[in-house]
């Protein structure tokens, strides 16, 4: 069917959100039964680009409202509002193994949508384009200060919410990958809590591995600052950052934390000793690591079975804080699930049970990230040990189930940390548009 | 130290463009508190600018600004937007001041913050319990803004994203001058390839030289760019543009505007002269100026009554494109509804009455601007390249 190029209108409200919010994404102007498809494509920072795709055909109303009607085909099917973001992968063409994070979080990602004639599959570039928009999407809200720190021989960035303060604080733990990654500390910082990313993995000039006191200097540059409320800190960890949460809430005697949130992690680790044994923990049981036929590392196994023995797991039966545990039921990088399942088998034997809250998702993988993050079934991983290896890890999950975890994860991640440091607080107008 | 945590207010969207309603919301207060939620802008001038309102928090210790009502302030009852339109310059401020943004690329930036209790003045000197910073866009993401400086004309050309091509309208202000981008800026976030258009400087109105064709360059640079469809051009205009647009409309041979939207315009000039030459007949009942209460002088007598004879008006019967007038009933600047009615009826009689459409509002003034823009009721108005009094509008 025909239709004159010039009538399409395209919008996408809003035009500029934070990369949690929820955007509607319309076309009007068309001819009934006009068929097209809306196209999203993102340059990242390392000059890859990403695209996502969907097929509509217009109906008697000559609108499609992405948020309300389905999805024919394409990168996502069906009535999918967010389907453009979460779905984007590599253009083909693309180096294997890539994932998408941004480093730089003081600009935003900019996101190209537009609608192309017909349903296309590929060769964007040549298709007749009838219109387009630029949508940002940002990390950081107006007015959250972003503070590099160093003192203590910390790597660490503290981002500030907007206002005077104080503000309840939260200490942000990424993996074994290391670096500094800065995106979620921005984001929890854009939703009211000071939030310091901190790379702890990244060899110091020691070659050695940081221990419980580095994180105890952090908390306390957390404590002592003029716009934090020392009495109200928490702690969230991803992967190894999740042990290292649990190592700290349960045994350290310099950190007191409000509550603590562990995303696919594990309270196993040897516990007498410092830091640097796990790392000795996890070498002597790498044979237990398989790849898959696509020759993808799977690392679950490696602390599996549970061990019995005490001292190879944090005793979170001490633990005095509310606890929030997050799993992928299908992460194939840490045995989670597994582990969340000891975890409350032994804060039931201990009697703390009560602070314990687990959300347990199926078909969702490891890296569970803020809402609508592209998925990543697998990527090319370095390790931080020396000498460093590079592989393609597996980390599980499945498209959709994925995505609509990493939405409904966040969501009752924010309201978990509302609660705990802002008092008895219902959740309201902060998380409305998630 | 807060024994439930401190407030929390917050903006929603947090970065929106300038005619996009937001919902404010502060939360976690004691039940039943008085608070005060306060606004606060400093303009590219300097100047600050500021809106209050009163509340109480409900049983749960919420405020939504968007559902309560303000019981005091600047602005009163349920006004979702009122911490925006009734901005006003701070106690103190110079006089006659207006908020308009020059700089369009970047956003304007407002602190909304609550404070304890029902507050009215002296809020730089306390502290509040929570404050949080929103942006306010005139530009869409992807929105291109090219000078232009062609066959005499000047002015600002911006270009919606995409391959185009796009309608496109000429944009004109009023009797002030200089170059304000900020409409043209907005209409191309909407989707239309706008110029805002300079056709005289600043204050100096009654010596502008231009005649009708530097107004048909201007129209046919639009129509021609690459990116805008030739046969989809309209006009719009506020005051001095909107006449201008009328007469485009209703006498030019060389170009068709697709439509007009007029706000606060009139008709009742007669054709020829350069624009210097129309402002200057509309103020030559200088006599008919009335000044109010406050010393601010009223222009609208100046053009009463409206003439009868056709040689004195543009001949509106001659329009044969959709127009629209916007008009405030309280405008003191001019008559413009006066005007708008025997544009109605002089439509009527040519039978090209189809296609005027007249809005018209009670209690508004002169100076219609994008949603929730602050609210003028009379600013200083420059004539003569100096400064000049202050109208009433």
């Amino acid at each position: 069917m025909d239709m004159k190029q010039h009538c399409v209108k395209l919008s996408v409200q809003p035009s500029r959100g934070l990369v949690d919010e929820k955007f509607t994404v319309l076309v009007q102007n068309l001819l009934p039964g006009f068929q097209l498809t809306i196209h999203a494509l993102h340059q990242c920072e390392d000059g890859h680009s990403w695209e996502a795709f969907a097929h509509y055909t217009a109906n008697a109303t000559s609108i499609v409202n992405v948020s309300q009607d389905p999805s024919l085909g394409g990168t996502y099917s069906g009535v999918e509002p967010m389907g453009l973001l979460w779905s984007l992968r590599p253009v083909p063409g693309s180096k294997t193994g890539l994932r998408l994070r941004k480093m730089n979080v003081q600009t935003p990602m900019g996101v190209t949508i537009s609608v192309y004639q017909g349903h296309q599959k590929e060769g964007f570039l040549d298709q007749v384009l009838l219109a387009s928009v630029v949508v940002e999407r940002w990390y950081m809200a107006p007015g959250v200060r972003r503070v590099p720190i160093t003192e203590g021989r910390l790597t660490a960035t503290l981002f500030l919410p907007s206002g005077p303060g104080p503000f309840p604080g939260l200490l942000d733990l990424w993996g074994w990958g290391g670096k500094l990654v800065e995106y979620r500390a921005a984001l929890l910082a854009s939703h009211g809590i000071a939030s310091m990313a901190l790379d702890y993995l990244t060899p110091k000039e020691t070659g050695r591995m940081v221990d419980n006191d580095y994180f105890e200097t952090a908390y306390r540059v957390l404590e002592q600052h003029p716009q934090i409320l020392g009495s109200r800190i928490a702690m969230l960890g991803l992967s190894f950052g999740a042990g290292v949460t649990l190592r700290m809430a349960v045994y350290s005697k310099g950190l007191k934390l409000s509550c603590a949130v562990c995303i696919n992690g594990s309270h196993v680790q040897p516990i007498d000793g410092p830091l640097e044994q796990i790392m000795t923990y996890f070498n002597k049981n790498v044979e237990k690591t398989r790849f898959d036929e696509d020759n993808q590392l799977i690392c679950r196994d490696l602390m599996l079975p549970i061990p019995t023995d005490p001292s190879l797991k944090v005793d979170v039966g001490r633990l005095q804080c509310p606890l929030l545990l997050v799993v992928g039921e299908d992460d194939q990088n840490w045995p989670t699930y597994e582990s969340a399942m000891d975890m409350r088998e032994m804060m039931e034997r201990a009697g703390n049970s009560h602070l314990l809250t687990v959300l347990s998702y199926k078909n969702a993988g490891h890296l569970i990230q803020p809402p609508f993050t592209p998925f990543t079934r697998a990527s090319t991983f370095k390790s931080v040990t020396i000498p460093p290896f590079t592989m393609m890890a597996l980390w599980g999950g499945e498209l959709v189930a994925h995505s609509r975890t990493q939405e409904d994860a966040w969501r009752k991640t924010l309201v978990f940390l509302r609660e705990n440091l802002y008092g008895d607080m219902k959740p309201g107008a902060l998380f409305s548009n998630l | 130290m807060f024994h439930t945590g401190p407030p929390v207010v917050s903006v929603h969207p947090s970065r929106a463009m300038v005619d996009e309603a937001f919902k404010v919301q502060v939360e976690n207060l004691p039940p039943g508190s008085p608070v005060t939620l306060h606004s606060l802008h400093q303009s590219e001038d300097k100047d600050y600018w500021e809106a209050f309102g009163h509340y109480v928090s409900d049983h749960r210790g919420t405020v939504s600004v968007a559902d309560d009502l303000s019981c005091g302030g600047t602005y009163t009852g349920k006004e979702a937007m009122g911490l925006l339109w009734s901005m006003r310059p701070v106690p103190g401020s110079r006089e006659g001041l207006r908020l308009r943004k020059l700089n369009v690329c970047i956003p304007q930036l407002v602190n909304i913050s609550v404070y304890s209790g029902h507050v009215g003045v002296g809020f730089r000197e306390q502290d509040p319990l929570a404050s949080v910073l929103t942006e306010r866009w005139y530009m869409a993401p992807g929105v291109r803004r090219i000078d232009i400086k062609e066959k005499g004309v000047r002015g600002t050309l911006f270009i919606p994203h995409g391959p185009g091509p796009f309608p496109g309208l000429l944009d004109m202000w009023g009797g002030g001058g200089g170059l304000l981008e900020y409409r043209a800026a907005l209409l191309a976030s909407h989707g239309y390839a706008s110029m805002a258009l300079e056709y005289f400087n600043p204050a100096e109105v009654n010596t502008a030289e231009l005649e009708l064709n530097y107004f048909e360059t201007a129209f046919n640079i639009v129509r021609d760019h690459p990116q805008v469809m030739s046969d989809r051009v309209g006009l719009f205009g506020l005051s001095l543009g909107s006449i201008v647009s009328i007469s485009l409309a209703a006498w030019s041979s060389v170009v068709k505007p697709r439509c007009c939207v007029c706000i606060s315009g009139n008709h009742t000039h007669a054709r020829g002269g350069t624009i210097g030459d129309v402002f200057n007949e509309f103020i030559t009942n200088v006599h008919k100026v009335r000044m109010d209460e406050n010393n601010y002088e009223i222009w609208r007598g100046m053009g009463l009554p409206i003439p009868d004879d056709i040689s004195q008006k543009v001949d509106v019967g001659k329009i044969n494109c959709p127009i629209l007038l916007v008009n405030g009933d309280d405008d003191q600047n001019w008559p413009t509804v006066e005007s708008a009615e025997d544009m109605a009826q002089m439509m009527r009689a040519a039978g090209n009455e189809h296609l005027l459409t007249r809005l018209e509002y009670p209690d508004a003034g002169h100076l219609i601007e994008p949603p929730y823009s602050p609210h003028f009721r009379a600013t200083k108005f420059l004539k003569d390249g100096q400064k000049g009094y202050t109208a009433s509008i």
